[in-house]
C-alpha cells in the first residue's frame, strides 16, 4: 500500500514554550483507518491540526499525497477533510447552506446531488431546512461530518467523533466510517476509546506526551505487546494453591474453584505447561482450561507506564 | 484565482447582511437621516452657506464618508472575528484557499456592504437637500476606494480583537471622533490657522475633502493630497494585512 500522509520530524512548541509535539514520524496508508489513540492532552488535535494547516508546525515536514502542507498547500489541502473535536457552526446557518458552503470554499463547483446523498446517508435531509441552533449535539456532529465530506476528500480526519455521542450515533458512525473506507477513502481517527481503536482501527497510534509511543497493526499490537490470561477450571475447589507452584503469580477464586494465571504473550517461556505438569502431579483434577488476551485498553495503560517508568 | 472559494466566502457574507438586513441597513439610514433633520434642515435654515453651498448639501459628502467608514470597519472586523469567536474560522485555515483569496472573500463582501449603503443614504439625502454632484465618477471612486481602505482595517482589527470590547473600542474611541473633527459638519477654514494646523494631522479630513470635492468641486485640501492619502491608507491597511497572514498572527498558533 502507498502512503497518503507522511509526517518527518514534525515538533510543535508553542508561543507559550510548551512543546506538544516532539519528533513525530509517522505515515498513514491509503485506503486504512488509523487510529490515533492516547489520553487527553497527549497532542493528538495538535497533530491533527498541524497536518489540516490550522497549527504552524515549529519544525519537520509534512506530506499529503505527495504534496507538501506548506509549499504545495493548495492541493494538499484539497484531498483533506476535517471534522474538528470541537462543534462549532453558524447557529443561524441551515444545513444546507452550511454544507454546500463548505463544498464552494473547498474550491468544488457546486453538486446538488452530491450534497443531497451525504445528507441523506447521514441522515440529515430531513433537517436540511433547519437553522443548526435547531439541532442536537449528535446532529450538530454529523452536520461537521458532512461539511467535511462535501468537498469529497480523499483523506478523512476524525479529532473524538464520538466523544460525547450516545451508543446509537456511536454505532452509526462506525458503520459510515467503514462504509466511506470501503469507498476508498483513508480514515484517520483520534480517540481515547480503548474500544473504539480495537472497534475500528485497522492499525494504531498510541501517543503521549506529544511522543508516538508506537505505530502497529492492530492484530500486531495485540499479539505483541497482550498479555494472555490462563484460566483453569478445577473439579474439586482447593484451599491453598500447591507449594510447588509459589513460584507463579497464579490467583485462586474465593470458591477455590478457578486457578487464573497471566502472562506475557510474548515469552517463550511462559510456565504453563510447568504449571499444568505440576497441578496433575499434585492430583488436582481440572475440566477446563483457557487463555485470553487482554483488552486493548490493559496494553494501553501498560505503554504509557512502560514509558513514564522508563523517562 | 479559486473563483468557488472567493464566491462561498462572499456569498456568505452577504446572506448574512440579507438575513440582519434590518439592523444593517435601516439602522445607520434611520441615525443618518436624523442628522439631516437636525443638522441639515433645523439648524441648517439658520448657517450661512459654505463656499457657495447650503449647510444642508455640505454635509451630505461627510454624513455619507461617516456612514462608510464606520460600516467599513464593524462589517469587515465584524466578518472576520465572528468566525474566529465562533470557532467556524478553522474551516476556512483549513481550506485549499490562498490569503490573497480570504481577503478578497472577507473584504470585498464587507467593502460592497458599506458602498450599497453608501449609496442608499446617498439616495435618501436627495429626501432632504436639493444639491449635484459634479464629478460623477470622481464620487463612485472615492466611495469605492475609501469602503475598500476601511474595510480593510476593520479585517485588520477584527483580527486584533479578541473580546467584544476590543471591537467597538477602534470604531467608537477613534474613527468616530475622527470624523467629527474632520470636516463632517464644517469646513476647516472656519477654524482659526493654529487648529486649522492641527486638523491636518487628521487623516479624515483628506477622505471628506476629496469626496466633498466630487460633488461641489471645491474642497479644503488639493485633491491630488486627498487621492494620494486615501491611496496611502490603503497601502497601510493591505500592508498590515499581509503581515498578519505571514505570520499567522492570532490566527494560527
Ligand atoms: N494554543 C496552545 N497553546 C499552548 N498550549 C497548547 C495550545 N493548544 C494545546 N496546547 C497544549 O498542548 C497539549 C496537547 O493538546 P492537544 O493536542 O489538544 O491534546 P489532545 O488532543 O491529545 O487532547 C496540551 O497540554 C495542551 O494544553
Ligand atoms: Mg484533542
Amino acid at each position: 500500500m502507498t502512503d497518503i500522509i507522511s509526517v518527518q520530524g514534525l515538533e510543535k512548541t508553542y508561543e507559550n514554550g510548551f512543546s506538544a509535539l516532539k519528533n513525530i514520524d509517522l505515515t498513514i496508508k491509503q485506503g486504512e483507518i488509523f487510529a490515533l489513540l492516547g489520553p487527553n492532552g497527549a497532542g493528538k488535535t495538535t497533530l491533527i491540526s498541524t497536518i489540516c494547516g490550522l497549527v504552524n508546525p515549529t519544525k519537520g515536514t509534512v506530506k499529503a499525497g505527495d504534496f507538501d502542507i506548506i509549499s504545495q498547500y493548495k492541493a494538499a489541502r484539497g484531498l483533506i477533510g476535517l471534522v474538528p473535536q470541537e462543534l462549532t457552526t453558524d447557529a443561524f446557518e441551515t444545513v444546507w447552506a452550511t454544507v454546500s458552503f463548505s463544498r464552494g470554499l473547498f474550491g468544488k463547483k457546486p453538486n446538488k446531488a452530491l450534497i443531497e446523498q451525504i445528507l441523506k446517508d447521514l441522515s440529515l435531509w430531513d433537517k436540511r431546512n433547519n437553522q443548526l441552533r435547531q439541532l442536537s449535539g449528535g446532529m450538530k456532529r454529523r452536520v461537521m461530518i458532512a461539511k467535511a465530506l462535501s468537498h469529497e476528500p480523499q483523506i478523512l480526519f476524525l479529532d473524538e467523533p464520538t466523544a460525547g455521542v450516545d451508543v446509537e450515533l456511536r454505532r452509526d458512525m462506525w458503520a459510515l466510517v467503514r462504509k466511506l473506507r470501503d469507498n476508498g477513502v483513508t480514515i484517520i481517527l483520534t480517540t481515547h476509546y480503548i474500544e473504539e481503536a480495537e472497534e475500528m482501527a485497522d492499525r494504531i497510534g498510541v501517543i503521549n506526551g506529544g511522543e508516538i509511543i508506537l505505530v502497529d497493526d492492530k492484530d500486531a499490537l495485540m499479539k505483541r505487546l497482550g498479555r494472555k490470561t490462563l484460566t483453569i477450571s478445577l473439579y474439586k475447589a482447593i484451599e491453598d494453591l500447591p507449594i510447588s507452584l509459589a513460584d507463579y503469580p497464579l490467583q485462586l477464586s474465593d470458591d477455590g474453584l478457578t486457578v487464573s494465571y497471566e502472562f506475557d504473550a510474548q515469552q517463550e517461556h511462559n510456565g504453563i505447561s510447568h504449571i499444568i505438569a505440576n497441578l496433575q502431579a499434585e492430583g488436582i483434577e481440572f475440566t477446563d482450561i483457557q487463555t485470553q488476551e487482554s483488552s486493548l485498553e490493559d496494553i494501553f495503560v501498560n505503554l504509557v507506564h512502560q514509558k513514564d517508568d522508563a523517562a | 484565482m479559486n473563483v468557488h472559494s472567493i464566491a462561498a466566502i462572499y456569498q456568505f457574507e452577504m446572506f448574512r447582511m440579507w438575513r440582519t438586513k434590518l439592523q444593517s441597513i435601516l439602522t445607520p439610514v434611520i441615525s443618518t437621516s436624523l442628522y439631516f433633520v437636525v443638522f441639515g434642515s433645523a439648524i441648517g435654515s439658520r448657517m450661512e452657506d459654505v463656499g457657495g453651498v447650503s449647510y444642508g448639501a455640505f454635509i451630505v459628502p461627510g454624513l455619507i464618508m461617516l456612514t462608510l467608514l464606520t460600516q467599513s470597519i464593524s462589517n469587515a472586523s465584524f466578518g472576520i472575528y465572528f468566525p474566529k469567536f465562533s470557532g467556524t474560522i478553522y474551516e476556512v485555515l483549513s481550506a485549499p484557499i490562498s490569503y490573497v483569496e480570504i481577503v478578497i472573500g472577507y473584504v470585498g463582501a464587507a467593502a460592497t456592504k458599506s458602498i450599497i449603503l453608501g449609496l442608499i443614504i446617498l439616495a435618501t439625502s436627495t429626501l432632504f437637500v436639493d444639491f449635484q454632484i459634479q464629478h460623477p465618477f470622481w464620487m463612485l471612486g472615492f466611495l469605492v476606494l475609501t469602503a475598500v481602505t476601511f474595510s480593510f482595517l476593520g479585517f485588520v482589527i477584527g483580527i486584533w480583537a479578541d473580546g467584544f470590547e476590543k471591537l467597538q473600542i477602534v470604531p467608537l474611541m477613534v474613527v468616530t471622533p475622527l470624523v467629527f473633527l474632520g470636516g463632517t459638519f464644517y469646513s476647516i477654514s472656519m477654524l482659526p490657522s493654529f487648529w486649522q494646523g492641527v486638523t491636518l494631522a487628521n487623516p479624515v479630513v483628506y477622505l471628506v475633502s476629496g469626496f466633498r470635492w466630487s460633488f461641489y468641486g471645491s474642497s479644503d485640501v488639493n485633491i491630488w493630497i486627498s487621492l494620494g492619502m486615501t491611496l496611502g491608507f490603503l497601502a497601510l491597511f493591505i500592508g498590515m494585512t499581509a503581515w498578519i497572514f505571514k505570520t499567522g498572527y492570532k490566527l494560527k498558533p
